[in-house]
């Protein structure tokens, strides 16, 4: 219900822009903010870059929002901007370079693990587990070393939380892709984020005492 | 009983409840007497509580005041034209 009044207000102010306000350009941004640098930085994975990427899409949103026919899109219309013109953005910088360093790691075509190798339990995490800024900092960097076609498929989903459609939108890509690589993409995340929320191992000592119950007993 | 690597190949759909009934109802089956898929299945769930909360990811100081500003000097160029 909340949605549909806020996507109803949204193209109310479509409406206003394309009427020639253009000012309510700002407003019509505004919830957007934040996921727009997020995508960005996590295809450019440079404050500047993602900056200067958003800023780019703005022009894009800016000249071609007459285009945009079904008006409660707008989120991922946007959004969708922002992935093109960071990508782009991400060629342009990646061919200034002699040769790319990490072409494996950001096309997808490196190792891949779609099987987990990691069973330990984990730790019970306190709901403010996110507020630690080791936790912040290392989660963050795992995601960002996901292959790319991996990071932005997890990226919309579970960070930025848009649902399956809505990231098929922005991805222009089919549901069984996105589900696919997004299965993968928590698979490997998970393994590579383990060992930081894994439960300690139990010492040689406590693990032959509890096959060996008998013998600790006597002790 | 379900073999684990169909278990953990349906994981994410079944997170996301998009699974058949019948193939919940194995995946459950299965998580209750399977230690190493359930802790995969309880990792990962932890995992996207975390990678869903907000602080994960911070914009940086001042990204919406740059953000507008340029809006600003964008519409008033354009309006110049």
């Amino acid at each position: 219900m909340q949605k549909a009044v806020e996507s109803e207000a949204e193209g109310v102010l479509i409406q206003r822009f394309l009427a020639g306000e253009r000012e309510v350009l700002h407003d019509l941004i505004r919830p957007y903010e934040r996921m727009y640098y997020l995508q960005a930085f996590s295809i450019l994975r440079n404050q500047e870059d993602a900056e200067e990427a958003v800023q780019q899409a703005m022009i894009g949103i800016f000249t071609h929002l007459s285009q945009l026919t079904e008006r409660d899109r707008f989120k991922q219309w946007g959004l969708r901007i922002v992935q093109n013109e960071s990508k782009m953005m991400w060629k342009r910088r990646r061919q200034n370079l002699y040769e790319s360093i990490d072409e494996g790691s950001s096309d997808g075509s490196g190792e891949m693990t779609s099987y987990p190798k990691q069973y330990a339990d984990w730790r019970d995490l306190p709901s403010e587990a996110a507020e630690r800024r080791e936790v912040r900092e290392a989660v963050a960097r795992a995601i960002g070393e996901l292959p790319g076609i991996y990071r932005e498929v997890f990226m919309l989903r579970d960070v930025q939380q848009l649902n399956l459609a809505e990231t098929m939108e922005v991805l222009g890509m089919n549901e069984s892709v996105v589900k696919t690589r997004l299965h993968r993409a928590r698979i490997m995340l998970r393994e590579s984020i383990s060992p930081i929320f894994a439960k300690p191992e139990r010492s040689v000592w406590e693990r032959w005492k509890r096959m060996n119950p008998w013998f600790a007993a006597r002790r | 009983m379900v073999r684990c690597k169909t278990i953990i190949a349906h994981l994410s759909e079944y997170m996301d409840g998009d699974t058949s009934v019948e193939m919940r109802q194995k995946i459950e089956r299965h998580l209750r007497g399977c230690r190493r898929c359930n802790a995969v299945y309880d990792s990962t769930r932890k995992m996207l509580v975390i990678t869903g909360d907000e602080q994960v990811f911070e914009v940086p100081d001042g990204f919406g005041d740059r953000l507008h500003s340029f809006v600003d000097s964008m519409l008033a160029n354009s309006e110049s034209h």
